[in-house]
């Protein structure tokens, strides 16, 4: 027995010391002599995976079940065989975007869903609960055997293991939570837990050496003695049993190997504490051979504590105490007792840490913020003060549950609880780096069912067992539903609890997180976040060490400065929010910085250190309008490009038209033009002309006079009625005395041809709203081009008027050489004239193309019947209602 | 010296202004009035030059001259192009295709004269 001031004083120190390694690391650091960016230390420090339910519970499930302790180290080291791959994207994802914790990773993986963020805290702090009672109990049963005192049986105020927790949750703080910006490292802490991972190692080491030689004469003597003993042969096979239970090591193992992954303290370790990713290369070998090392004399222990006492006799589960005990060597027991309080405070330090900053940043935080919105003041001593509170809070519920449950229970099944509730994570993380369709919806539907599971099939039973809850509905089910039996769940029976628990909460979990993403497209934001997770590896910024690239979900840069300096000083404090923006400017080169999308999103990353991922998103978007990027918006975006393909392509298809519009309109000016030239430029050459010459030449030169301004005067109405100036005078109009009027003006030119006109139309007929000499120009041009096409003496022309209740048909029907097929359709396009080439002085290829335009902007269409050889008949319909069409 | 022109335009003006000119230049006219008379003419009368309008009904007036070209009776016939396009690449196409001038319209009627006169002199 050693004396309860001595260990109190001896475990004093040990603390102290600890402090005096975090402050010297810290104090490195701050001089940029990292004590902690060494690879042995990182390693050393992901030894945090070992607890006190290593140190202690190890041996006991040992001397119960043989190796059946040791998928739960096999696990970590097939991990490790990822870390090159896996742990490396997570690092530089988390480095990347100042993540805090595994709620921020998960969060903001999906979007930064505050949500997803909330859940899983809840989960790692619901899981996380019994663990740290469970070091709790480690250290006090350790010192209620050291010391030989009774241990937690008096009232709560004489319970030593009170003080301890209130004192570890003072270290804690101390350790974790003295500045603010969580993504800053905690240097002093890593170099601490280093060397406590050092101290366990060694303590454990020792207490083996000295069962292994002091006691006996080496292992082989303690093997083959057990051997040798019925009780103990069964523990040197693997599990136990009679039968190799292959599905619960492999789910023991796979537990285990998500675990160093996913409890918040090896995410913290890992990840968050990383200080080079190349350090992952030596983690990968040497943190599987630190548990090779501690896990060596496990076996030897169990087995000589087993033999020293009698099986049954003593709690295996402080043998590492009892036996250097009971051989009279306090020293090495106080040694071996240190060594527990090591693992136990430093799993409770790292894992108070990192639930702290979860609780702070992704549960309180959100509320206070909600609860005093608007209020300018100052928050930035806030997150400090909650993450304080967190831990103490944390430590005293780990006491309470201790005190409720903690005797109930083996060590190794407490902390077995806590792996399968973090093991939830899993879909949600490890889907979230490699699969780019998984939706925050997805894994919040499997983060629920998974964790409402664990806590059916795995918490409830635990605390039923404990005698807290009536033990009947684990053996008949709630209600007598065998069906919904806690541990045959379905009926799923012939498993352990654990597997059972883990089997059904993870195909769950699993099943619904891949169902529900693929039920619905990710929004634009979690299409954005998935890029960045997914492609991590690829990205241009491959110096980890700053933030790199822009980021795909862009703010409007609407945000006045004054309001993010306002919010800067509310989170960061004035003096840190001043050197932001100026250290932005400055590197901006000169003025202070206007608020843009890369200060803004730069200030987010800011405050994401300090409140996390979610918190800080929901405060920025306070101030600054978001660009929401919804799958609408995207396809608007691709819409709008491919909007501005297709008119460009018209565009380029309009210039084309043009071009050749113009290139028409060129030749039809130019060849007047060369008549006009050439006619005048022979008379000035020659003055002795014969008159009747001249005057033939003169006439030309009209003709093609009034062609050329016929011509601009045509082409200018084209370009009017084609580009929408034209001006339309709408006034009601007799179609019939229109027609009259129209044959009447082209009379003459009929009669000098010798043709005939017939006019058949009703003598009534309803009016037109229309403008009359747009109507009239139609007209007068379907009769001045049969004036041109009828044959000469003997040419017969009919103009036919009808009317419909809907429309008003006009056809002009010549005797002449009609059009052939060929040319049928092209008549009505510009410069397209039809005939022959003698009769086109007169033409100016815009007469009929007009004269559509006219006829389509009044509702109405325009068509050509002709039979070469029996004429042509070129028509028009008029609707009498029509709403005028933009040309 | 009189030669032989042929005038080729489907435009009753121009080729009445052009005929005019030919014939106070001294040499005898005949005139087609599209692609296909042009080229049935070209081989029938063998004109010492053709006055070429490039737009015609029927066959252009460049695929008359790639016709006239290709045909080696017709190696001595002088081609002058008159296009209303006047644009850098026809004129390409038109020199390429051997013509032997190329003149825009509206033309200057002395330039042309002179044109004819040059191209006429080595015949």
């Amino acid at each position: 027995m050693l004396s309860t001031p001595l260990v109190l004083a001896a475990s004093f120190a040990y603390l102290l010391l600890l402090f005096g390694i975090a402050h010297y690391a810290d104090g490195r650091g701050r001089q940029g002599r990292s004590l902690i960016n060494n690879a042995w230390v990182y390693a050393l420090s992901i030894g945090v995976y070992c607890t006190a339910w290593t140190y202690y519970g190890s041996v006991g499930r040992a001397a119960s079940s043989g190796l059946w302790f040791l998928p739960i180290y096999l696990g970590p080291t097939l991990g490790m065989l990822l870390a090159w791959t896996v742990l490396r994207k997570m690092i530089r994802i988390a480095r990347r975007d100042r993540i805090t914790s595994i709620a921020d990773f998960i969060a903001s993986r999906y979007g930064k869903s505050r949500a997803l963020a909330a859940l899983v805290t809840l989960i790692a702090l619901v899981g996380i609960l019994p663990y740290v009672a469970l070091q709790l109990k480690a250290i006090a049963s350790g010192l209620a055997l050291l010391t030989g005192s009774p241990g937690t049986a008096g009232p709560w105020w004489q319970d030593s293991t009170l003080y301890i927790a209130l004192l570890l949750a003072g270290f804690t703080i101390a350790f974790g939570a003295r500045h603010l910006d969580s993504s800053e490292r905690h240097e002093g802490m890593v170099a601490a837990i280093a060397f406590e991972s050092l101290v366990k190692l060694l303590a454990f080491v020792a207490v083996g050496v000295f069962v292994c030689w002091g006691m006996f004469a080496g292992p082989g003597e303690i093997f083959t003695r057990a051997a040798d003993r019925t009780d103990l042969a069964p523990l040197l096979g693997l599990g136990g049993g009679e039968h190799f239970a292959a599905a619960q090591w492999f789910a023991l193992t796979l537990l285990a190997m998500l675990s160093v992954f996913l409890l918040p303290r090896q995410f913290q370790m890992l990840v968050v504490e990383n200080t080079d990713e190349r350090h992952l290369k030596r983690l990968s070998w040497a943190f599987p051979l630190y548990l090779l090392l501690i896990n060596l004399f496990v076996l030897p222990i169990a087995l000589g504590g087993l033999l020293h006492f009698g099986s049954g006799r003593a709690n295996a589960e402080t043998f590492v105490l009892s036996l250097p005990l009971a051989l009279d060597s306090p020293g090495l027991a106080l040694l071996a007792f240190i060594g527990g309080l090591s693992a136990a405070t430093g799993m409770i330090i790292v894992e108070a840490i990192a639930v702290a900053t979860m609780v702070s940043n992704d549960l309180a935080m959100p509320l206070l913020l909600r609860a005093q919105r608007g209020s300018p003041r100052d928050v930035s001593a806030l997150p400090l003060a909650v993450r304080r509170t967190v831990i103490v809070a944390l430590l005293l519920l780990g006491y309470l549950y201790f005190r409720v449950a903690g005797e109930a229970y083996a060590l190794v099944s407490i902390g077995l609880i806590s792996f399968a509730a973090v093991a939830q994570f899993a879909p949600a993380l490890f889907g979230g780096m490699y699969w780019k369709g998984g939706t925050r919806a997805g894994a919040l539907a499997g983060l629920a069912a998974g964790f409402a599971l664990w806590a059916w099939t795995l918490l409830l039973p635990s605390i039923a067992k404990s005698g807290w809850l009536p033990a009947a509905f684990l053996a008949h089910g709630p209600f007598g539903i065998a069906l919904l039996r806690p541990e045959q769940l379905f009926g799923l029976a012939g498993f352990d609890n654990l597997t059972h628990a883990l089997l059904w909460s993870l195909l769950a979990n699993a099943g619904l997180y891949v169902a529900v993403s693929l039920a619905r497209a990710p929004t634009g934001r979690e299409a954005a976040q998935a890029l960045r997770f997914v492609d991590a590896m690829h990205d241009a910024g491959h110096d980890v060490g700053h933030d790199s690239g822009a980021r795909p979900v862009a703010w409007r840069g609407a945000g006045g400065s004054d309001e993010l300096r306002a919010l800067a000083a509310r989170f960061l404090g004035v003096d840190s929010a001043r050197r932001l923006l100026a250290d932005f400017a400055r590197r901006r080169g000169g003025s202070p910085a206007a608020p843009d999308a890369e200060l803004v999103n730069q200030l987010e990353t800011q405050l994401a250190g300090a409140i996390g991922s979610a918190s800080a998103r929901a405060a920025v978007a306070s101030v600054v309008e978001e660009e929401t990027l919804a799958p609408d918006d995207v396809l608007r975006m691709l819409d709008e490009t491919s909007e501005v393909r297709a008119l460009n392509r018209q565009l380029a298809s309009l210039d084309r038209l043009k071009d050749d519009f113009m290139s028409s309109v060129t030749h039809e000016l130019r060849t007047p033009l060369t008549s006009i030239r050439a006619f005048a430029e022979l008379m000035r050459d020659d003055p002795q002309m014969d008159p009747a010459q001249r005057q033939h030449f003169v006439d030309l030169i009209v003709a093609e006079s009034e062609r050329l301004s016929r011509l601009v005067n045509q082409v200018l109405d084209m370009a009017k009625i084609e580009s929408g100036h034209a001006e339309w005078r709408n006034e009601t109009i007799d179609l019939a005395a229109l027609v009259a009027h129209a044959v009447e003006t082209t009379a003459a030119g009929f009669q000098a041809r010798g043709i005939t006109v017939t006019v058949e139309a009703p003598a009534q007929v309803p009016a037109l709203h229309a403008d009359r000499d747009r109507i009239l120009q139609v007209l007068l041009n379907l009769l001045s081009n049969a004036a041109k096409f009828a044959p000469q003496d003997g040419g017969r022309v009919t103009v036919r008027l009808q009317a419909d209740a809907r429309e008003a048909r006009i056809e002009v029907r010549d005797n002449g050489p009609g059009v052939p097929p060929e040319q049928q359709r092209l008549v009505f396009e510009k410069f397209r004239q039809g005939g022959d080439a003698r009769a086109r002085p007169q033409g100016t290829g815009l007469g009929l193309p007009i004269s559509r335009q006219i006829v389509e902007h009044y509702g109405g269409r325009m068509w050509l019947h002709s039979t070469p050889g029996e004429g042509a008949c070129f028509g028009f319909a008029l609707p009498w209602h029509a709403e005028e069409t933009k040309p | 010296m009189t030669k032989h022109v042929l005038i080729a335009d489907d435009e009753p003006n121009i080729v009445i202004s052009l005929e005019f000119l030919m014939r106070r230049e001294g040499h005898r006219v005949s005139v087609a009035r599209d692609g296909d008379a042009a080229l049935a003419a070209i081989r029938s009368e063998r004109p010492d030059l053709v006055l070429l309008d490039v737009m015609m009904p029927g066959r252009s007036g460049m695929e008359v001259c790639q016709a006239v070209r290709e045909d080696p009776a017709l190696a001595g016939t002088k081609i002058l192009m008159l296009s209303a396009k006047g644009r850098d690449t026809d004129l390409a196409k038109g020199t390429a295709l051997g013509a032997d001038a190329y003149v825009t319209k509206p033309f200057s009627t002395r330039e042309l004269a002179d044109k004819v006169r040059e191209l006429l002199a080595g015949v």
